[in-house]
């Protein structure tokens, strides 16, 4: 083929243009891993157009925003403490995101034991993740009687987004304690051994995603 | 380090042989192309006979008791998803992007068939799901198909308590049914090409779809998150897009809400959407073009970028739709000007269509015709686009049938035509069998000349003034009484156009069992889909050997080769030449000699 040629003879953007349209494959990654990415763009856009709706309803609803450091604040011997809960939920899954990659890091020195382990170890941090928000809903819910349709605090848009959009991102969560479970289950028992073990990676695209996706709303929702 | 699993072994595809296996849970892209092409037009056919009833109510009002007022709106709101979504986006993407993307580019399959699978079944689902509202309390939601909050979900609004409910939720399972599709066939199209099939040489159709794919898993999102916004608001009653409002003499319990943040929201899916019927179009018409012209594509490249470009731009002309809304001039001036500049790739599309057919050695096939007539509905239609991007044209025109008469033709009729040439093009590889030529001219002569007798007229319609979405014209000072004698005409001639659809319909059912014998490449193509073993293809495409391609998907009409056409498989020793006489150096014109098989008649 006279590709070899060509590419010597090209430069810059077009050099560029030629390697993405070599023959074959655009990208040197396994097609699950690109498929992965390809979904982590669409779904990109999805957690955008909801934070941007929230924006969007936040401008230009007609009522007071509630006070959000008050709203969300713990409330411990008598003191308000703004963001307490939130930052720790908040450091519990960037550790989570650094146990995952720990995990991709075993995998790809054969250790699939160990990777399966640390696996398990992100799950259950994004379980507990879980189970603080859940925590944090009842107390919304319950204590300071905010509800989607509305609050005694202000425009009704903040339950109804702030629910909306927590609630997306821990399913998003759950879902990935599910995969992560049944990942490290199946690399525990062997089955990636002859495979390889990129799916240790893409399952760690997904979870890095799902915490990148928390900071943003971890800055829209508790800091604005 | 190349990463590969059926793509490169054959033996890993296994063939199965039971009936249930073979064709209903089949994962072979070729039997889910096929599912998803007669689900898409089994639901067109009742978007047609829709079509239908809201004509006769127009065209002969208070003549048919059946259709009241409720009655019509739900007709056209139906009507208009259906065709939009469940028939031209699910046709060309999960039809013809599912059978031509493994084949055109040399993939024995998609790279994630199970998924490939699902993803139909999704769809039908979906597809379920709409039809049931059907038969609901109340029927099937009559918001129009932009489903516009407030109206959408409130009492006096047809279908308003069960029908907008099923609406949004087919639309959202359709969604996941289209994210799980269109993420095999980019996928596909990145990473398992055969051996020599650049990006540069993979055949527009190709190019077509894939950038569809991606403006609809970009797109999408949008409608996505609408979707579940307006349950909420419908369900719990959460306010994202209703104000307060007193409805029937009661204040509603909502407050504070944006019904303006819906229209964004919608159109942010609804314009990349047409883009993602049109794209492809543009594709298949292109190749169906070379092919029957006997000429390569004029301006490949430019073809390729323009393809990309309209893609990006897309995405930021939008608010194009809400120039009635009320939002800021400068803002209209800047969505007008991102209009008028996506019309640029558009009309270097146009161009170099017509200039491909520019002596063009022109087999007038059925797919010819249709294929041609692509290109007048469109221009026709894109013409008329120039106008509405304008704010101070649009205002007045707005929610008239002139917009009605626009997007049937660039968006409505032009993709159908295109639907036609594909079918009838590509048929005989999908079947082996030929359809009939016959019925095939007549369905393309009834249903090209009819489009124009039924939207020309809708131009002047809107020009007067006739409202869209009316049940009625009623009685006003404006609209003269000849307007209720052009509406007529224009149901006699949908009407016509409408029973024209039998002839095709026939003519698949029929050509299907006694159509004559196609052979392996009947039109001498050059893409890859027409050189495999077998016809149909079997599971696995391409027998024991995967091709490999050596050429552009062009080489039409090649000066001194022996054959009209030289197939991307070809190496260049193995190309036939015929001998030159030293005296008289052949030129390009008198190439033009027909070599090519032609079209049985
Ligand atoms: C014989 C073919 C067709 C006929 C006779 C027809 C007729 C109609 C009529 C009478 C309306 C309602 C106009 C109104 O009252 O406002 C309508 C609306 C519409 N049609 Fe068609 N149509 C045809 C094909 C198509 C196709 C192929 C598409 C695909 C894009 C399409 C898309 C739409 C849309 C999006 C609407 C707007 C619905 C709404 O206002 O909510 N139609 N059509
Ligand atoms: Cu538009």
């Amino acid at each position: 083929m006279d590709k070899s040629a060509e590419q010597q003879a090209s430069t810059g953007i077009s050099s560029l243009v030629d390697d993405w349209s070599s023959d074959k494959q655009t990208f040197d990654m396994p097609w699950g891993k690109l498929m992965m990415w390809i979904f982590l763009l669409s779904d990109t856009f999805i957690f955008s157009v909801f934070l941007t709706a929230y924006m969007s309803v936040r401008m230009t609803t007609t009522a007071d925003w509630p006070p959000t450091s008050e709203v969300f604040a713990l409330v411990i011997a008598g003191q308000h403490v703004p963001l307490l809960l939130i930052a720790i939920m908040t450091f519990i899954l960037i550790t989570s995101s650094g146990t995952m990659a720990m995990a991709v890091n075993y995998a790809y020195q054969g250790k699939p034991q160990r990777a399966a382990k640390l696996m398990l170890l992100t799950a259950l941090l994004g379980a507990s993740f879980v189970g603080m928000q859940a925590f944090e809903w009842s107390k919304l819910i319950v204590d300071e009687g905010i509800r989607p349709w509305g609050n005694p605090f202000g425009a009704e848009q903040f339950g109804a987004s702030f629910f909306l959009i927590t609630g997306f991102h821990g399913m998003h969560v759950s879902v990935g304690v599910i995969y992560l479970a049944v990942i490290a289950n199946r690399l525990r028992k062997g089955f990636y051994t002859d495979k390889g073990y990129h799916i240790v990676e893409i399952t760690g695209l997904y979870w890095h995603f799902v915490d990148l996706v928390w900071v943003f709303i971890f800055a829209f929702f508790y800091l604005w | 380090m190349p990463h590969t699993a059926i793509a490169d072994q054959p033996d890993e595809s296994h063939h199965p042989t039971k009936f249930i296996w073979k064709y209903i849970w089949s994962q072979d892209h070729k039997v889910i192309a096929i599912q998803y092409a007669v689900t898409a037009i089994f639901v067109g056919l009742i978007a047609l006979v829709l079509s239908g009833l809201m004509r006769l109510q127009l065209g002969f009002p208070n003549t048919f008791s059946f259709i009241d007022p409720s009655a019509y709106i739900q007709f056209v709101t139906m009507h208009g998803m259906i065709m939009v979504i469940y028939l031209l986006t699910a046709l060309f993407l999960g039809g013809f992007g599912n059978y031509l993307i493994p084949l055109m580019i040399g993939a024995r399959d998609m790279v994630f068939p199970f998924l490939n699978m699902l993803s139909y079944w999704v769809y039908l689902l979906s597809v379920i799901v709409l039809l049931a509202s059907f038969f609901v309390p109340g029927g099937p939601t009559g918001a129009g198909w932009t489903l516009y909050p407030p109206q959408a979900i409130l009492q006096g609004t047809p279908g308003a308590d069960w029908g907008i409910l099923l609406m949004l939720l087919s639309l959202a399972i359709f969604i996941v049914a289209f994210t799980m599709g269109g993420l095999n066939y980019v996928t596909t199209v990145l990473q398992a090409r055969a051996k020599g099939m650049t990006l540069m040489r993979m055949p527009l159709s190709i190019w077509g779809i894939f950038v569809a794919t991606i403006l609809g898993l970009l797109a999408f999102p949008a409608l996505l998150v609408s979707a579940i916004m307006m349950l909420f608001d419908k369900l719990i009653g959460t306010s994202f897009f209703m104000p307060a409002l007193v409805s029937m003499g009661e204040q509603l319990d909502y407050s504070g809400g944006s019904p303006i943040l819906f229209q964004h929201l919608f159109w942010f899916f609804g314009h990349p959407e047409v883009y993602i019927v049109a794209l492809p179009a543009f594709g298949m018409v292109s190749d169906v073009i070379a092919t029957h012209a006997r000429k390569n594509i004029f301006g490949y490249r430019q073809m390729v970028w323009a393809i990309v470009a309209i893609g990006g731009l897309s995405f930021i002309v939008w608010a194009h739709h809400m120039y009635v809304s009320g939002m800021n001039p400068y803002f209209g001036f800047f969505f007008a000007t991102t209009t008028l500049i996506i019309a640029v790739p558009t009309a270097i599309k146009v161009y170099n269509w017509v200039l491909t057919l520019w002596k063009g050695n022109i087999h007038l096939t059925t797919a010819m015709l249709f294929a041609i007539g692509f290109i007048f509905t469109f221009t026709h239609g894109g013409l008329t686009g120039l106008f509405l991007g304008n704010v101070v044209v649009d205002l007045p025109l707005s929610d008239t049938y002139f917009v009605v008469a626009h997007f049937h033709m660039v968006m409505g009729v032009s993709p159908i035509m295109v639907l036609f040439a594909a079918i009838y093009h590509w048929f005989p590889k999908i079947t082996g069998k030929h359809l009939h030529k016959g019925m095939g001219n007549a369905h393309f002569w009834v249903t090209f000349l009819g489009t124009y007798a039924v939207y020309l007229p809708m131009h002047y319609l809107g020009f007067l003034g006739v409202p869209r979405r009316y049940y009625a014209m009623g009685d006003t000072d404006f609209i003269p009484d000849s307007a209720q004698t052009l509406n007529a005409s224009i149901t006699v001639a949908a009407l016509i156009v409408g029973l024209a659809q039998l002839i095709f319909i026939f003519n698949l059912l029929h050509s299907l069992r006694k159509g004559k014998p196609a052979g392996a490449n009947p039109w001498g193509a050059t893409t890859l889909e027409w050189q495999t073993e077998h016809t149909p293809p079997r599971h696995g495409n391409w027998g024991t050997h995967l091709p490999e391609v050596h050429r552009w998907a062009y080489d039409y009409s090649v000066p001194n080769a022996k054959d009209d056409f030289i197939p991307q498989n070809v190496a260049d020793q193995d190309v036939v030449m015929v001998a030159v006489p030293e005296t008289a150096p052949l030129d390009v014109s008198q190439q033009a000699i027909d070599l090519g098989p032609g079209e049985p008649s």
